[in-house]
């Protein structure tokens, strides 16, 4: 498996990451190196063997159904570029 | 799937008839009290970000907890459409950008969702029935909710809804028509409200569709679908169905192509157009969320979510058609609202105990009741059943005092038409403006031996051989009772009397 640069730029976009033209021909072989370091993997054979889920025997713990969070608008707010009204203001994205 | 006995629905085009093609995915959010990953409230209309945990926040080092409600609403619903419930299932993100998502994804269900294939049957208009495949239910996040209109610059978003649970129901593409997707909404959300997975209100965004549309030549294969996203009623479903599958006619009569997209419906317009924000946006890369182990259930767990469901809807119609002789059609009617039929039943119980008769004697007088009289009360009143201004225990005063003889029908009517004004009980109400049908026969013949001594002409004339003449009798007695004769009685006496 490898990229080009056309979805370099394209994975680049969808995670909002803004490339500059001269830094997508470094990217791709960058990228292209580490996919094939981990493709090496590949030549482990594990056929009949379980994907595994988590290093130690765990099973995935459940909460009550009961309200203990939440109540501070401010410090939700505190780290926001800009609030009004209580609100997140933000560019404005419409339809 | 099983094929209704109805014409099939068709829409007339230049070239010939088209079939329409219809799936619908239900968003429904899942009752709870706390988020689907996190301690903070689901509460409706909280002051903005109010309600947000730093888990809903997405702020750095934070990790969801599962919160097992959830799972079991998902798990009931899931077995109330006689679904499989997989024991074994997985959260994936599914990541995407926008404002209101402030994690940049959302934790979801994507290859291994918590139920599989279930149906639902649904009831047409004209008697017949279709079966509509469940393709899958998964739970996952909601996202926040964004305002456009309180400034010229900016969007406002707020995070209090961002983390509650969803349940997404995805049907298979079985419906044929703009009626059988109303049909199959109604009857979803009956089903939610039965269960007490999901309000079901559509109006607050608790319950909101997205409708794949397509349309072939009857015996066709499958034509590109459109998705219409986020339709918030059964009215704009059918609406919006009805508006996309004649543009999609359109274009392919006039030589064009379908284009896979998603498209937005406009209320006001009463039309669809297209997303182009969501064109690039469906490359979602889905990858299993590292954060959540899988979420296995135990058998035992499923069996105590089945033992909790109540009497299903279609269960209980022929329940009532079975054991309690109700129509058809009163039977439907009652079991389409969890709140009707709680208030049916507890009406009849009522019934039941002050008449000292079993509920099937009781129940077809009551069925009508309820459907003409009291439907008709909320109806003009713009109430709802839950919001009954006449108690169940009240109603069956009223009816307990028109069987045992002491109202007539009419009197009946004019009870309960006060009940509804003052809200007192119909028993107070027949006290205070003496409206106790006469049954006494001593009172009932002096006034008939009045009535006949002032008209002594008609009564010669009715015992010449005019015995249409009777009306006029009844009628003067009527009169001179205020209405309040018992008519069985009056009849009787009155036949006596005239005979001489």
């Amino acid at each position: 498996m490898s990229v080009d640069a056309a979805t370099v730029k394209r994975i680049a976009h969808l995670a909002r990451i803004k490339l500059e033209e001269h830094e997508v021909a470094p990217l791709e072989r960058e990228l292209n190196g580490i996919l094939s370091w981990i493709e090496q993997l590949g030549e482990v054979d594990t056929d009949g063997v379980e994907p595994m889920t988590a290093v130690i025997p765990n099973k995935l713990r459940w909460r009550e159904d009961v309200v203990t969070d939440g109540g501070y608008p401010e410090a939700v707010l505190a780290n926001a570029p800009q609030g009004e009204f209580g609100f997140f203001a933000v560019p404005k994205v419409i339809e | 799937m099983s094929e209704s006995s109805a014409v099939p629905f068709r829409i007339q085009g230049d070239t010939g008839e088209w079939e329409v093609v219809l799936g619908l995915e239900v968003h429904a959010q899942i009752v709870s009290r706390a988020k689907l990953f996190s301690g903070a409230s689901t509460a409706f209309g909280a002051e903005p970000n109010s309600q947000v945990s730093f888990v809903d926040a997405a702020m750095p080092g934070m990790l969801p907890v599962l919160n097992g409600e959830c799972v079991r609403q998902a798990v009931r619903t899931g077995l109330a459409l006689n679904a499989q419930i997989n024991r074994w299932s997985r959260f994936d993100r599914k990541n995407y950008f926008y404002a209101d998502l402030p994690q940049g994804y959302q934790i979801s269900q994507f290859q291994y969702p918590i139920v599989g294939e279930g149906e639902l049957v649904l009831e047409l208009e004209d008697g017949a029935t279709r079966t509509v495949g469940i393709e899958r239910i998964h739970i996952e996040q909601d996202a926040g909710k964004s305002m456009h209109d309180q400034s010229p610059s900016k969007s406002h978003v707020d995070l209090n809804r961002s983390g509650v649970a969803l349940m997404e129901i995805v049907s298979k593409p079985d419906m044929r028509s703009p009626d059988e997707a109303g049909a199959y909404v109604r009857k979803l959300r009956s089903i939610l409200r039965y269960v007490g997975s999901c309000d079901g209100n559509m109006e607050e965004g608790s319950m909101r569709a997205d409708v794949n549309v397509s349309v072939r030549k009857p015996g066709d294969p499958l034509g590109t679908r459109c998705e219409i996203k986020n339709v918030n009623s059964v009215r704009f479903v059918m609406a919006a169905i009805d508006y996309e599958a004649r543009r999609q006619i359109e274009i392919i009569e006039g030589g064009g192509v379908i284009r896979q997209e998603t498209r937005l419906f406009d209320p006001d317009k009463i039309e669809t157009r297209s997303m182009r924000s969501k064109e690039e946006a469906h490359d979602y890369r889905y990858f299993p969320d590292p954060d959540l182990l899988p979420l296995e259930l135990t058998e035992d767990f499923v069996a105590d979510c089945l033992a909790s469901l109540p009497e299903l809807p279609d269960v209980k119609r022929a329940r009532y058609e079975r054991e309690l002789g109700i129509t058809p059609y009163n039977a439907a009617v009652l079991t389409a609202e969890k709140e009707t039929a709680d208030y049916f039943e507890a009406l009849l119980a009522e019934s039941a105990r002050r008449q000292g008769k079993p509920e099937a004697e009781l129940a077809r007088a009551a069925s009508n009741w309820v459907i003409s009289d009291l439907f008709g009360a909320l109806k003009s009143g713009d109430r709802a059943m839950a919001s009954s201004p006449i108690s169940a225990a009240q109603g069956a005063e009223l009816l307990a005092l028109i069987a045992d003889g002491t109202l007539s029908g009419r009197l009946g009517k004019d009870v309960f038409a006060i009940m509804l004004e003052t809200g007192k009980d119909a028993g107070v109400i027949v006290e205070e403006r003496g409206l106790k049908q006469v049954s006494d026969t001593g009172a009932l013949e002096a006034a008939i031996a009045e009535v006949m001594a002032a008209n002594a002409d008609k009564v010669a004339e009715y015992r010449s051989g005019k015995d249409k003449l009777f009306g006029f009798f009844v009628g003067q007695l009527m009169k001179a009772t205020g209405g309040k004769a018992n008519p069985a009685v009056v009849n009787e006496l009155l036949k006596k009397a005239l005979a001489g």
